[in-house]
This record gives structure tokens, sequence and C-alpha cells, in this order.
């Protein structure tokens, strides 16, 4: 009996010296958890095209990731051994209203990292101040390449291409697919993006197809302007062969519905580098013949690639959604899979619980599979994510009845963005030297 | 000569455009001495009404010519319902406050009835062009236009002699004149001052709305529609003179043509032109090209 006490008192003792160093071992509440503001437009005109989407695909994949369903090679359950707490924020209303939100952020709300943006205007203004606060920071869509020529960020990454890929990449296309093409102009939103974006497109074709001339009379109009009437009397009366955009969101869907009742896609080629939700939306409104891009292997691109990770995705995002994954929805989860990545790397090499700088420290010139596609952090000091670019041409799939694309092409990243250390336009105009195609 | 028809075309058709969204605007502060912010969110309820209306009526088998009937009946509606609630509810209890306080007012109604649109609608975008499919292109001046553009200019041309022949040859119209000169005679002399408040603002939002219902075809109608509308028609009636419906014409139609003449000329100085405009007529007459006369009160 005597025995018997001892025995269990023991036993006590020694449960309770177990569950106390349990206790200590195991990480507090606080501790099990990661906490990331997704930022994206839940409002304005871009938030159907862009935001939503987005904000859906990163959704999806934090809650696959975080009870372990997601197909290899991210079936184990969390992010490094931790599970990812996501808040959803607006990107609309501004570069300044952004500062003051990602401020919020950080500062109130006590994220432990950012992930998102689309516009590169919130990305450029968003950078410096994750650097000031010391946060990471995972963009998704932006697409400048000044974001990280000319600055040297810690604490951001950027898990999209910039836009010199998609511009080189719709230059290449046009060569090897719809072969000499006269002249081309184009029509885009007035602010960095549509500006780059012609400046970059306008410079490969000079490069790839020197017997093309460009309209000395391209079109810029706002953004978010809705009424192109005039731009395209404009375009009609110009005699170039191919017409150039990088309009997005609603911007896109206007044009084709104004341009189409006019014949413009009867007399014009066109290629669309980042038009691609409009495809959807419009349905056999959407001219087929356009040359579309989705600035990498996303959306409607690779709907029909086989493939575990890419076949995952589609079915859970329609049964969860009840539409089609966008190209938004790709780049954003993409930026998941970069932080999933990252944290299991830094927590399969300390042993412990990642932290910001292991975190960066492992994300920092890391490769990982996306969802259709490989993807390596080769530029930017290993900050700036590149991959390859793919175009193609809009096409009625009367199996399925729903729009296709078809002639698909993919660009691999060495051939379509220069090589570390070199700025993009130096290397546009010095002819792409070391471009591997 | 093909370049300079083409130019004078998307010129009528945007000052068109112009016209119709800032008329409402120009009428409310003619007649209630009230900048009204709200105008924008008309236009967008306006736009989005007919938009989802257009597209049911697709869905349920109505045939496109439908459409127009629609973009009428939703204009009716959303002017009726939001201008009567808005008018009676809100503006009502503000008139005797400091024009500033109904502007922040009607800033706030904006904003509302942007929030309002995201509840009912949601974000993703309506399309409605069945009435511009309907009526089909023709050609002019060597290019294609489509001819509901084309419509734009007659609509347009209706409103301002709707509101020419509602101004100088009806009962109504001496009324709403002598209110604009004189709110104080007015009562005085015994007009409702009230009641001309109630139905202009109705007016006025009803022109909004038919703003945003007759554009919606040509458009992918999404958050944010409302937002520019309200900058360019601030920029009309700022050109053609705060208060008159002559003035908002003109202001229109130079805007247009100007802009015009830009987009196909000097593209990067489209929306410089816009402004460019305006700072110009304020340097030269501050109060607009027509800005109703004002009595002297002594």
């Amino acid at each position: 009996m005597r025995d018997n006490m001892f025995g269990n008192g023991l036993r006590v003792v020694a449960l309770g010296a177990v569950a106390g160093v349990t206790a200590l071992a195991s990480p507090s509440p606080a501790d099990t958890s990661f906490k990331v503001a997704v930022v994206s437009f839940l409002t304005g005109p871009a938030a159907g095209p862009f935001g939503v989407p987005g904000r859906n695909g990163a959704e999806l994949v934090i809650d696959a990731i975080n009870g372990g369903t997601m197909p290899a090679p991210y079936e184990t359950a969390g992010f490094g051994g931790l599970q990812l707490e996501a808040i959803f924020a607006d990107e609309s209303g501004g570069n300044a209203k952004q500062v003051a939100e990602y401020r919020n952020l950080v500062e109130k709300q006590g994220v432990d990292a950012v992930l998102g943006y689309i516009s590169s205007g919130s990305c450029m203004s968003v950078a410096p101040v994750a650097e000031e606060l010391q946060t990471l920071t995972v963009m998704s869509v932006c697409g400048t390449p000044r974001l990280f020529e000319g600055s040297d960020w810690n604490y951001t990454f950027r898990t999209q291409a910039h836009a010199v890929g998609d511009s080189v990449a719709a230059a290449l296309y046009i060569r090897d697919q719809l072969g000499d093409v006269s002249s081309y102009s184009g029509i885009n939103q007035n602010y960095a993006w549509g500006q780059d974006s012609w400046k970059f497109f306008d410079i490969a074709m000079q490069k790839l197809s020197p017997e093309s001339r460009a309209s000395d009379n391209p079109q810029f109009p706002k953004l978010f302007a809705g009424q192109y009437g005039t731009e395209i009397s404009t375009l009609l009366l110009e005699d170039s062969e191919l017409v150039h955009s990088s309009f997005w969101d609603g911007d896109i869907e206007a044009f084709v519905l104004q341009a189409s009742v006019r014949g413009f896609f009867d007399k014009k080629k066109f290629i669309s580098v980042a038009g691609a939700s409009a495809i959807d939306n419009l349905g056999k409104r959407f001219p087929t013949g356009t040359v579309i891009g989705t600035r990498g292997e996303f959306g409607i691109i690779v709907r029909n690639q086989e493939g575990e990770l890419n076949e995952w995705f589609i079915n859970a995002y329609r049964e969860r959604y009840g539409v089609y994954p966008l190209e938004s929805s790709y780049q954003y989860a993409q930026s998941v899979l970069a932080l999933k990545a990252a944290m299991d790397k830094a927590a399969a090499e300390s042993g412990e619980v990642p932290n910001t700088d292991r975190i960066i420290g492992a994300m920092t010139g890391l490769d990982f599979v996306s969802i259709a596609g490989d993807v390596s952090f080769a530029l930017g000091n290993g900050h700036q994510a590149i991959h390859p670019v793919s175009y193609g041409v809009t096409a009625w799939d009367d199996g399925k009845d729903e729009p296709t694309v078809v002639d698909v092409r993919v660009y691999p990243a060495n051939c379509i963005l220069p090589p570390a250390g070199q700025l993009s336009e130096d290397w546009l105009e010095a002819g792409m030297p070391g471009s591997d195609c | 000569m093909q370049t300079a028809l083409t130019i004078l075309l998307d010129g009528l058709v945007y000052a068109s455009y112009l016209f119709i969204v800032s008329v409402g605007l120009t009428i409310v502060f003619g007649v209630m001495k009230i900048l009204n912010v709200a105008h924008g969110g008309f236009y967008a309820w306006g736009a989005y009404s007919a938009a989802y209306a257009i597209g049911l009526a697709s869905e349920l088998g109505f045939p496109d010519w439908f459409g127009f009937i629609l973009i009428g009946l939703s204009s009716a509606l959303v002017g009726v319902v939001l201008g009567l609630l808005i008018e009676r509810a809100i503006l009502r209890k503000l008139y005797e406050h400091e024009e500033v306080i109904i502007i922040l007012a009607t800033f706030g109604l904006f904003l509302i009835l942007e929030d309002l649109i995201l509840i009912v609608f949601g974000v993703n975008p309506y399309f409605a062009y069945q009435p511009m499919v309907f009526l089909g292109s023709v050609e002019l001046g060597g290019i294609f236009r489509d001819v509901y553009s084309l419509t734009l200019v007659g609509l347009a041309a209706l409103v301002a002699l709707a509101c020419w022949y509602a101004l100088n040859r009806t009962k109504w119209g001496k009324i709403l004149t002598t209110v604009i000169h004189d709110r104080e005679i007015s009562l005085a002399i015994g007009i409702n001052v009230n009641a001309v408040f109630v139905w202009t603002f109705v007016a006025s939002a009803t022109l909004g709305a038919l703003g945003g219902a007759y554009i919606s075809p040509t458009v992918s109608v999404a958050p944010g529609i409302g937002i520019d509308v309200i900058v360019l028609s601030f920029a009309v009636v700022v050109i053609g003179g705060m208060g008159s419906i002559p003035g908002a014409l003109i202001g229109a139609l130079m805007v247009g043509v100007l802009r015009a003449v830009a987009v196909h000329k000097f593209p990067e100085f489209e929306l410089f032109v816009i402004f460019a405009v305006m700072a110009a007529v304020l340097m030269v007459r501050p109060e607009g090209l027509f800005a109703p006369a004002k009595a002297r009160r002594i």
C-alpha cells in the first residue's frame, strides 16, 4: 500500500514534470500563429477582376496549408509549424492611404508580415515603410521594374516577375506566331504601368522586329476613363496593323465592348498583356483571335495545363467560389507559397519557430514551386522573382461552351528578363544581351 | 477632311455625354445653390439599375430593343426614389446651414451611395451591351461608328431642348426662374419654394441617373463608376458658369471638341486639355462663361 502510494506519488511528480517541460517547450498561443495582412482591391473598379480573385486565391491556399490538404510539395500542415492567421485589407484609396494603412496593420494590428498589392504605385509607396518598420512584405502583382532597380530592400520581396518580361514575351510571340507585322500602335493607361508597358514593348519590338514601324501617335487615356470612342477612332484611322494594350480591370472590358461594335478587331490584330480577366467576364463578346498574356503561367492560359497542384487549385477554387481562378488568384497564391516554402525552410534549418530574420534569410534567392510553374528569387539581390511568361490566342471551346486560349507559347525567364545587376531599360536598349531563348 | 469630320463627331459624342451628366448638377446649383457631390452617386445607381435590368431582361428572353425602355424606367425609378428620399430626409434639414456644410453632407451621401452599391450589387462588373449591339454600326468618314453613341447626341439635344422649353415656355419654368433670382421674394409672393426644391432635386437626380443608365451599355459597370464623372461634370459646369444650362452645353461642347483634337493630335495632353480650358476660362471670367446675373443686394 505504502509502496503503491509512493509509486503513485512518483508518477504524479513525473507527469507534472513532463507537463511542465512540455508547457515550457510548446509555443504559447501567440507563438503558434503567424499573423499576415493580405492587401488587395476589395472596393473600386479593380476589385472584381483583380482584387477579390486575388484575395480568394490567397485565402484558399492559406486555409489548405493550415489544414494540411494541399498536394505535394506543400502537403505538410502549417507554415514552418505555425498556423497562418490572415486578415484582409483594402488597397483602394491611393498611395498615401496605403502607407497609413500599412502602418496601421503593423503598429496597431500587430501583423507579422504583409502580403499582396496590385498597383505599382502601392508597391513603390509601401516598400520604404516596410524597411522602416522592419516588416516582411511579399508583393504579389505590381509590375514596375523600378521597385528593385536602384533600390536595395531587405524586408521586401516580389513574387511576380516585373513588366519587362511581359513586354519582351509579347514582342517574341508576335515575331514567332504572327510573322511580319508592318506597323504597330498602342492604347495604354496614362500612369506608370501603362507608360512602362508601352515603352518596354516598343523597345523590344524595335530590337526583335526592326522592320516593324511604331506609330507616332500611341494613345494614353486616363486610368478608369471608361469612354474610348475617340481613341478607337484615332486607332482606326491609322494604318497600324497591330495594337498593343496593357489595359486591365473594367477598362479592357469597356474598350472591347466599344471597339467590337465598330469592327475594330476585324481590322486590327490586338495584343492584350494583362486583360485576361475580361475573357471570362465577357464570354462570347470577347473577340477570338486576340493575342493574350497573363504575366506568367496564370489564369486562363494554364486552365487546361496538367499538373496535380494546378488541377487541385482550379477544382478547389471553383468548388469554393463558383468560378474559375483568374490571373490574380494565381499571383496571390504564388506569394503564399513563397511564404510557406521560406518558413518551412527557415524552421528546418534552425529547428526553431521561424522569425522574420530567419524567413528573410530563407526566402532570399529561394527557388520554389508555384501553382503552374517554377519560380526563383533571382533578381534584386535575391528578392525579385523571375518565372516564365506565356502568351496564346483566344478561341471558343465549343465542347465546353467556354472561352479558351490556344497556340500557347511559354517563354523562359532567362529569355525575357535581364540578368542580375542590369537595369531593364539599358538591357533592352543594348539588344537584350545574354537572353537565352 | 476625313480626320476633321472624325474629330467633330468624336467631340460631339463626348460633349453629349458630358452635357447629360452635368446638366442635372448645374440645375441644382442654379435653383438650390447646392454643389451636389452626390450627383455621381445618382449616375452610378442609374448605371447599375439599368445594367442589372437589361441583363435580367436578356436572360428572360426579352428582345434587345427592350433595353431602351429599361434605361428610361431605371432612370426614372432611381431619380424619383433617391431624389425624394435624400431631399426630404436630409437636405431639407440643412438648407439653413452654410453652403460648406451642405457640400460635406452631399459628399457623405456620395460615399454612402457608393457603399450601398457594393452591398446591393457586389464588386463584380455588370454588362448591358444588348442595346448597343442591337443598333450596330454605320460607316461615317471612312470608319465604322457605333450607332448607339450617335444616339447620345440626339438624347443630349432632346434634354437641352426640353430644359429650354420647360424654363421658357411653361408656368413651372417661370416659377423656377423666380426662385433662381430671389428665394425670399419668391416666398413673399406665395411660391411654394419647398415644392420647387423637391421637384428640382428629383429632376436633377433623374438626369444624373439617365446619364449613367444610357452609358451603361457601352462600359463595364463596376464599383467607382461615379467618381470620375463628378470631377468631369464639375469642370464642365465651372467652365459654363455654375447654374447655367446654356453654360453647361457650351462648356461640354468646348471640352468635348478640344479633347477630341488632343486625342487625335496630341494624345499625351488629353487630360490636361480639359482642365486647361477650365483654368483659362476662370482666369478670364472667374464666374464662368454663362453664370446667371446676380442682383445686387442693398
